[in-house]
């Protein structure tokens, strides 16, 4: 059950949460209608799909899954000679370690997300939806199934909605524990009952051929929220929220070592790293030093506190850019070497050793991939193996090697983004905490057999 | 494949945990819910296979030999098709937890958190021995008695509460080592 609560702090813009944690506030479809609930459907419904999408794209929105995709262009790639069935998906597979706002979004206000889908099946022409749930959220998807149900009985989903001759179902599906499902073609296949295995690209996007070879949208929980506060706001005025190719609110989950972790919904790109460790989450812990974050879910690269960026300005020159002062936006992560990605903020102080933390996302990177390409499937394990010996303090400098190599020979080698999410915390905490792991090393000990042949290869071995 | 030489296949033990459920057997009932769920996919019945599996794994804890042919029916599939989904995938089990399975996130958040020392608490409680389970192929430990069993899961997707954990279907956040006790408590019925 959901304990925690929390009060927006004076700095954060509620768009999205502005339900969660509200006081009287339940996730029936009565509360939702008393505060204006599916009004902004019956607007959808009186513009032109084409129209709806136009103001999609008008907003800016870019996906809040992890790869800030724009979400309007991402409706355009539906073929214009398309005469197949169009299916939406709502990714709800939020499994991205340090991510927690789908979770509140599903629990406590299910009918926003509810209405933006039945919005952006219209405008995609969608029948079928389906909201592709993680299996480790039971309680989200009874509610879920609830709140459909609920929307079926008003007629805000089903055969002809509202009168617009416009019919759609949407179907809870529940996933089975895989983080692999929340790359959109590992979802379709595991939708399809089958194992997640992503599929080969091109097709780069499932709008062209996705669930049962038809046209198919994937989008974030949290992105088909957005829609109906595009419709409801109008494109153009939603994207005066936040700065110029990073519009509107997003949802930033911080965990780890800060006095107050939790949820914060703010204008991207408004706030700064300063502003939201300090401000928002109360600084580090009692006696304790910020060391490094990783801002983005665990798959984006780490950053130590101390680090000064080189940025190009659109004029060509550079300007220094502190760890501290990096607005919260995609841009500007992208600009600082990582991503902005889930917004999955984890905080680590002075305590925390790097080997560990590395083992860790190891470990978790070894679990969690799906085994079809021989990189990612060998490599991610290997590098588990490196790093448990790292922390076993059994591993040598040449071990360091060995996992900085492996991480570099699996990015950009693989199927899907999984390789790259798997690599870049290896290589990123390699290159920015070498000295750090390099002291956890031991002396390499090999007992290599004394005779002509073993000395001839250890020639040989060194020579190439 | 016949159900005989499935029942090789499949990695079933019995388990402590194994007199807290139900065997397997088909009923109107759970033929109904399977039916239901399958309509949702009028496009591939084959769809349903993960659905099909939640229930039969919510009703008798596990995924059998026969269940597994059972669903393959039911989806005109060969067995295999089915077998393959089921071993893939960390959320099914092919034998019985305990009658309250503890799923502990180990992933960084929650270890930061104290992830780590609240499964040793845990298992220390409970009696359980850890020391054979690994996380890919024995991920679930069942205490002696069979009432509880413990598993490492990766990021359960509620970091700011760590560390926290599941028991069965409920939703623990902040469980510290210290609060291990009255959680359990909580079960010990």
């Amino acid at each position: 059950m959901i304990t925690y609560k929390k009060q927006p702090h004076p700095r954060e813009y509620r768009l999205i949460f502005k339900n969660v944690d509200r006081e009287g506030w339940d996730p029936s479809i009565e509360c939702h209608m008393r505060d204006g609930g599916y009004e902004d459907l019956k607007k959808a419904f009186s513009m032109e799909p084409k129209d709806v999408t136009e103001e999609v794209k008008k907003s800016g929105l870019r996906g809040r899954g992890g790869a800030g995709f724009p979400t309007g262009m991402k409706w355009t790639f539906i073929p214009p000679n398309n005469t197949k069935p169009v299916y939406l998906i709502c990714n709800g597979d939020e499994s991205e370690p340090g991510t927690f706002k789908d979770r509140y979004i599903l629990h406590q206000d299910p009918h926003q997300l509810v209405e933006g889908m039945v919005i952006s099946c219209y405008a995609v022409g969608a029948k079928i939806a389906f909201i592709y749930i993680r299996e480790e959220f039971p309680e989200a998807a009874l509610i879920v199934e609830k709140a459909i149900e609920e929307a079926r009985a008003h007629n805000f989903v089903g055969k002809n909605v509202l009168g617009s001759g416009f019919d759609v179902e949407i179907y809870v599906h529940r996933g089975a524990g895989a983080y692999i499902c929340g790359e959109e073609t590992g979802l379709i296949e595991s939708l399809e009952g089958k194992r997640p295995y992503p599929r080969i690209k091109p097709p780069y996007f499932p709008a062209a051929l996705g669930l049962y070879m038809c046209p198919t949208i994937v989008n974030n929980v949290e992105s088909l929220c957005h829609v109906k506060h595009i419709i409801h706001m109008g494109g153009e005025e939603y994207a005066k929220l936040g700065v110029p190719r990073n519009n509107g609110t997003r949802i930033l989950c911080v965990s780890g070592d800060v006095k107050n972790p939790g949820y914060f919904e703010v204008e991207v790109g408004k706030i700064t790293m300063r502003e939201l460790l300090y401000d928002m989450c109360g600084g580090p812990k009692e006696g304790r030093e910020f060391k490094a974050v990783i801002p983005g879910g665990s798959s984006s690269k780490i950053l130590k506190c101390e680090e000064v960026f080189k940025i190009k300005n659109p004029d060509g020159t550079t300007r220094d850019l502190a760890f501290w002062d990096i607005p919260m936006d995609f841009d500007s992560m992208a600009a600082c070497g990582t991503m902005a990605g889930s917004g999955g903020v984890i905080v680590l102080d002075d305590t925390r050793k790097m080997s560990w933390v590395l083992n860790n996302l190891n470990a978790f990177y070894a679990h969690e991939s799906c085994g079809q390409c021989t990189p990612c499937r060998e490599g991610s394990t290997w590098m588990r193996k490196i790093s448990d010996r790292l922390v076993a303090g059994a591993a040598t400098a040449k071990d360091l090697e060995t996992l900085e190599s492996i991480a570099y020979q699996i990015d950009g080698r693989t199927i899907c983004a999984f390789g790259e999410a798997s690599s870049w915390p290896v290589e990123a905490i390699i290159a920015k905490f070498r000295d750090e792991l390099l002291a956890d090393t031991t002396e390499d000990v090999a007992d290599l057999p004394k005779n002509p042949e073993a000395e001839a290869q250890v020639r040989y071995l060194e020579s190439v | 494949m016949s159900s005989s030489s499935l029942e090789e296949t499949i990695a079933s033990h019995e388990t402590p945990g194994t007199k807290y459920y139900p065997p397997f057997e088909v009923t109107a009932e759970l033929e109904a819910e399977a039916n239901d769920r399958i309509s949702h996919y009028q496009a591939s019945k084959r769809s349903a296979t993960l659905p099909l599996l939640h229930i039969v794994q919510h009703k008798f804890g596990y995924i059998s030999a026969e269940a597994i042919d059972w669903v393959a029916q039911k989806l005109d599939l060969e067995p295999i098709k089915v077998l393959e989904v089921v071993t893939f995938y960390p959320g099914f089990r092919q034998s019985a937890p305990g009658k309250f399975h503890i799923r502990v996130c180990r992933t960084l958040s929650c270890a930061m958190g104290g992830s780590y020392e609240l499964m040793e608490k845990l298992c220390e409680i409970t009696g359980i021995d850890r020391s054979d389970s690994d996380s890919h192929h024995h991920p679930i430990s069942v205490s002696p008695c069979g009432k509880f069993s413990v598993e490492f899961a990766e990021c359960l997707a509620s970091c700011g509460m760590a560390p926290v954990c599941m028991v069965n279907d409920d939703f623990h956040e902040s469980i510290t080592p210290e609060k291990a006790g009255a959680l359990l408590g909580k079960y010990d019925v």
